[in-house]
């Protein structure tokens, strides 16, 4: 719903819109996957290894299926048969390859090896508890040390120049190895499926950043037609990456709903968040620069290990704003993956980009400090004019902008860069900043939009709306073209039976959706337009339909003269003319007139990747971060107290929705940089801090003040509004500005992340 | 979680009755987590919430009563407890949630068990489980060889190295409460400083009361006059998170020397850590930092840290110094 300060009609787009979904989720009434009950709805429970690696010797389930209410008891010794999808052979991607309880081998601690259906929740839960497995136990690999005995394969890319001889003849070099730990998502909303099956059919409630995917991926795990696969996900509790692809749970409550013939619902509990449903992989990342006595960069070599799970090969990449975000002649990216007995990786908000960045930017800080010039001056000396990855030019790059716009804000000439050198209110504080890139693309898109006889507007589309805004983008096309108020629009996502929509992640679907519903919204009124020209009873019949125009959702002549011209167009066997109301007319009110249902057309993303203009330009969204962190040394307490983050992100189309999304991220920077960290058992492999007392995330009070600034330059490569995507890039920079920031404050450089109290207490800065 | 009895009488005498090897349950934020997890497993649960012993009164002796049913929050807020005894409320307020707070007990709280990720994994102390000699006495203990950032340096054992995690029990030992319980066997009042045991060879007893004893009253000494009393608690973010160190003082400083001084520390100790120690470096001394430092030597000398908490040592020296120099300030 449109307040009274929002801009009305085509100034809606990139105005700030509040969400159009936000009522129902604030009174609670939005319905997420597990709030969906039917009628004999059974509940299940998932049992999982207690140990990290082996095999299950024993399983017995004997006294749990004797228990009250326990309908069935699904293990690897009595699962039923589904299938695997082959890794990039396949229209749809999955996270986990392999299928639950496929053999008695145990991967990782937590790995699921029972599943108890009963009639409650609690009965499930009771014999959950029940179910004894004994296990052949193997001292589980989780080793946070990826470097040392690695034998993998290292894939060499992006080698331009000579890198190695660059750096031998450089007169400074920066040689640091950074790691970044295992970050486990943690969205308010749990992965839960609900699956009730109709005859051959399904439908899945899910919360998933990807219904038309999780739809392929079940139907082929299921072995069933696509067609009978439905798969619901109206609202979702944030993602984060980890709903991207589908979990074992959702096959578990499918081939248990199926036996059973009866809807079943499967929801996971926090502690399995850590272990079940993926994570940020650790990474190792060696970085080398060589550079001028002057500060211009001559070589860069980035060196990155992570871990991966025994099941699946998932490559976090690193490298991948590496060859671009700084010009340097000689270059070269590599990346291996060391396997450990974890859960599968899965991508968390701007993965490759997060710790890459996190990597290089520190080492670019470093390398400013030992060159005694100022990092600001570093990025700006090196800037790049186009992608010399590709050597394409940028379709639209602002990044230095972005840097000086901060240093504005923040007052940067009077940084002083000796550590501990800056107080306020008796403590030290320190500044520090860095850049940030994520990609842009444009992904195919189809939507539909309703002209509906009631005079409302719906638009369809198999895309969803993670909490990023995706339902409001939608409703303000359609009232940017129509005029149509958002509170008569309504916007159905959500729904794999729609037509195809994109995966809400990697920062595109507001850029894959604006075409498909512009271009739908745009076919609706031509054909609202004909039909009123072409409709005998309609004031507007004979007029060229060119001659119309679609204002407030009122059809009106464009100029009120060529009312007269219409006239004389008409042929003698035409009815008598009636003259059009100086108004114009409802829309609706010639869909009745013409006895139609309804008016629909539909619309489509052309996608970038076929598009030769968009193909000849290096497509990416750019940023820079600027932390001030608060120390006091006599007690060791850092605080982030601001940061400033200046984005150059194409157009915005919702600020409000845009603005909350970096500081989203930049809170989740926050906690990534001085809180987050998965740690395994090394005995069990176990997950030991898998609770949110355990795995500290930002509070509240941890939360600097946040000033968020759009630069907002169009980029017309993209799509025809100049939009790009924002929800990836605002983590990326935040813990190398940090980090740069804490060297400024404390003099202590940290290369592995988390910043700890243990680190800080090292520093020599004294009391204020 | 297992089947359990239920009872909600509304005496102390019927709660007493009742008890009959059950556990009593105030807030429960504690007891029904721990239920969750299967590392509770009561046959019965006596809820004692309708006892009348939610009051907070004022002693004659100029002291205060708080009954064991009186909530975190409820006591946090009293304007005598912030007035008088600051240090009880800051201690409060800087633990858990304020949805915690408003059903977490005075007498529960001195009952809450240790956060041990170790202790807490619901097969602990099973074949095949983490060692826990808290869980099951003869298991081991899996911390010592795990991971023990935050376990504690003081008090420690072979057997057991967890921490107590209350702020307010801090508070308390620096305050020198003393606790009221009752049982079969009648009325009786137990120092704060008796109250919790060490681990020693029995990490499973945790403290003095006997099977079927309730706590009913703790009761705070007359403030001394003069005196200036602080919680300061040292943690990894802001809010929400148990102390890494903390430290509760009580001091009066006269002609710039300390004349009368209480320390107790958090997050380092298996029970809430008074320190006799830092006491004694203190008295009679100039109130400065020299002294501050040497006493929260004193209060860490017998400190033993194991894999990933020594930090905890030199955190929780800075600790006591800085709470020394707010409440001499």
């Amino acid at each position: 719903m449109a307040t009274a300060t929002t801009p009305q009609a085509a100034g809606i787009i990139g105005a700030a819109v509040p969400r159009i979904d936000g009522p129902v989720k604030t009174t609670g009434t939005a319905l997420y996957a597990v709030d969906h009950d039917f009628p004999g709805l059974a509940h299940a429970v998932a049992v999982q290894s207690t140990v990290g690696s082996g095999r299950i010797r024993k399983l017995d389930a004997s006294a749990a299926e004797q228990m009250p209410g326990v309908l069935l008891i699904f293990h690897h010794g009595n699962m039923e048969k589904v299938y695997r999808l082959f890794p990039h052979q396949d229209d749809a991607t999955t996270s986990e390859a392999r299928p639950p309880f496929e053999d008695d081998k145990i991967y990782y601690w937590g790995q699921y090896v029972a599943l108890v259906v009963a009639e409650t929740l609690e009965q499930a839960t009771a014999a959950a508890e029940a179910v004894r497995a004994e296990y052949d136990a193997e001292t589980p690999n989780v080793s946070a040390d990826l470097e040392t005995g690695f034998t993998g394969q290292r894939h060499s890319s992006w080698k331009r120049g000579d890198p190695d001889k660059a750096l031998a003849e450089a007169p400074v070099v920066i040689d640091e190895t950074y790691i970044t730990p295992v970050e486990t998502h943690n969205p308010m909303e749990m992965h839960g499926t609900v699956a009730v099956w109709d005859g051959d059919n399904v439908t899945l409630y899910e919360s998933s950043q990807g219904v038309v995917n999780h739809r392929i991926v079940m139907a082929e795990v299921l072995g069933v037609p696509r067609e009978n696969v439905r798969v619901i996900s109206r609202f979702i509790g944030s993602g984060f990456g980890g709903k991207l692809f589908p979990w074992p749970q959702s096959t578990m409550a499918a081939v248990a709903a199926r036996k059973l013939n009866r809807p079943v619902k499967l929801s996971l509990d926090r502690r399995m968040m850590f272990s079940n449903v993926g994570h940020r992989p650790l990474t190792e990342q060696r970085i080398r620069l060589g550079a001028t006595a002057d500060g211009r960069l001559t070589a860069v070599r980035h060196d990155f290990l992570n871990h991966t799970s025994m099941l699946d090969d998932i490559v976090e990449r690193c490298g991948e704003q590496t060859p671009f975000i700084y010009s340097c002649p000689n270059l070269e990216v590599s990346s291996g993956l060391a396997r450990r007995n974890v859960g599968t990786p899965t991508p968390m908000r701007g993965p490759g980009a997060v710790p890459g960045l996190f990597a290089l930017e520190s080492a670019m800080d470093e390398l400013a400090v030992k060159l005694k010039m100022d990092p600001l001056e570093l990025r700006i000396k090196n800037d790049a004019e186009r992608d010399e990855g590709t050597n394409l030019p940028f379709s639209s790059r602002h990044l230095k902008e972005c840097f000086t716009t901060g240093a504005e804000k923040i007052g940067w000439k009077q940084r002083t860069p000796e550590p501990g050198s800056m107080r306020r209110n008796g403590k030290v504080i320190g500044w520090g900043l860095a850049g940030a890139s994520w990609g842009a693309a444009r992904i195919p898109c189809t939507a539909t939009v309703e002209l509906c006889p009631n005079g409302r507007i719906c638009v369809r589309c198999a895309t969803q709306d993670i909490g990023t805004g995706t339902y409001t983008v939608f409703a303000q096309v359609m009232h940017a073209k129509t005029g149509v108020p958002m509170d008569r629009i309504d916007v159905l996502l959500g729904d794999s039976s729609l037509p195809d929509g994109p995966t809400s992640g990697g920062s595109m679907a507001t850029s894959a959706v604006l075409p498909a519903a512009t271009n739908a919204v745009n076919s609706a009124i031509t054909r609202l337009m004909n039909i009123a020209t072409l409709t005998q009873n309609s004031p507007f019949y004979g007029a060229k339909p060119e001659t119309l125009t679609l204002i407030d959702g009122r059809i009106h002549m464009k100029e009120p003269e060529q009312a007269g011209v219409r006239r004389m167009a008409l042929t003698s066997d035409d009815a008598p003319a009636v003259r059009p109301p100086a108004g114009g007319i409802p829309f609706e009110e010639l869909i009745s007139l013409a006895r139609l249902s309804g008016i629909t057309a539909t619309g489509r993303t052309f996608p970038s990747f076929e598009d030769p203009k968009a193909k000849a330009y290096s497509l990416h969204s750019f940023g820079a971060h600027i932390a001030e962190v608060e120390w006091e040394p006599d007690i060791a307490r850092l605080r982030v107290s601001r940061i400033f983050s200046i984005f150059d992100c194409g157009r915005i189309i919702n600020l409000k929705a845009g603005a909350n999304q970096i500081l989203g991220a930049a809170v989740m920077g926050v906690g990534m940089t001085l809180l987050e960290e998965t740690r395994y058992e090394k005995r069990t492999g176990q997950p030991i801090n898998g609770s949110f007392a355990d795995y500290l995330v930002a509070t509240c009070a941890d939360l600097p003040e946040l000033d968020v600034t759009f630069l907002d330059y169009p980029d017309l490569i993209v799509n025809e509004y100049g939009a790009r995507g924002v929800g990836e890039i605002g983590m990326a920079g935040v813990a190398p500005a940090i980090t740069a920031a804490v060297y400024h404050a404390t003099g202590i450089r940290v290369r592995e992340l988390p910043v700890r109290i243990e680190d800080l207490l090292q520093s020599k800065i004294v009391e204020v | 979680m297992q089947t359990f009895n239920y009872v909600k009488p509304a005496s102390i005498d019927k709660a007493l009755a009742a008890a009959n090897g059950g556990k009593f349950i105030a807030g429960g934020t504690t007891l029904v987590d721990l239920m969750k997890l299967s590392v509770e497993q009561p046959t019965g649960l006596v809820d004692i919430n309708l006892l009348p012993l939610d009051k907070i009164e004022t002693l004659p002796t100029g002291g205060l009563r708080i009954g064991a049913m009186v909530r975190n929050s409820d006591l946090a807020w009293h304007p005598e407890v912030q007035k008088s005894y600051a240090v009880l409320s800051q201690a409060l307020l800087s633990g858990a949630s304020p949805q915690l707070r408003n059903m977490a007990t005075t007498g529960g709280n001195l009952l809450q068990r240790t956060r041990c990720a170790y202790f807490r994994e619901p097969n602990a102390g099973t074949p095949g489980g983490y060692g826990c000699d808290k869980r099951t006495p003869g298991t081991g203990c899996a911390a010592l060889e795990g991971y023990n950032r935050t376990h504690a340096v003081l008090g420690t054992s072979e057997h057991c190295i967890a921490t107590h995690p209350s702020d307010m029990c801090v508070a308390m030992a620096a305050l020198e409460a003393v606790i009221h319980a009752e049982g079969p066997k009648g009325k009786r009042t137990i120092a704060f400083a008796d109250f919790h045991k060490l681990p020693g060879n029995t990490p499973h007893i945790e403290n003095a009361l006997e099977p079927g004893e309730l706590v009913t009253y703790v009761d705070l000494p007359k403030p001394i006059e003069g005196s200036r009393s602080v919680y300061l608690k040292l943690r990894d973010r802001a809010s929400y998170e148990f102390a890494l160190a903390s430290a509760a003082v009580l001091a009066k400083v006269e002609g710039g020397h300390i004349r009368y001084v209480r320390v107790a520390m958090g997050g380092v100790g298996t029970k809430p850590w008074r320190s006799h120690e830092a006491e004694a470096a203190l008295m009679g001394k100039t109130a400065d930092a020299a002294q501050f430092r040497k006493a929260a030597e004193a209060a860490l000398a017998g400190a033993k840290p194991h894999n990933d908490n020594a930090f905890k040592v030199e955190l929780a020296k800075r600790c006591v110094v800085r709470a020394l120099k707010m409440a001499t300030s």
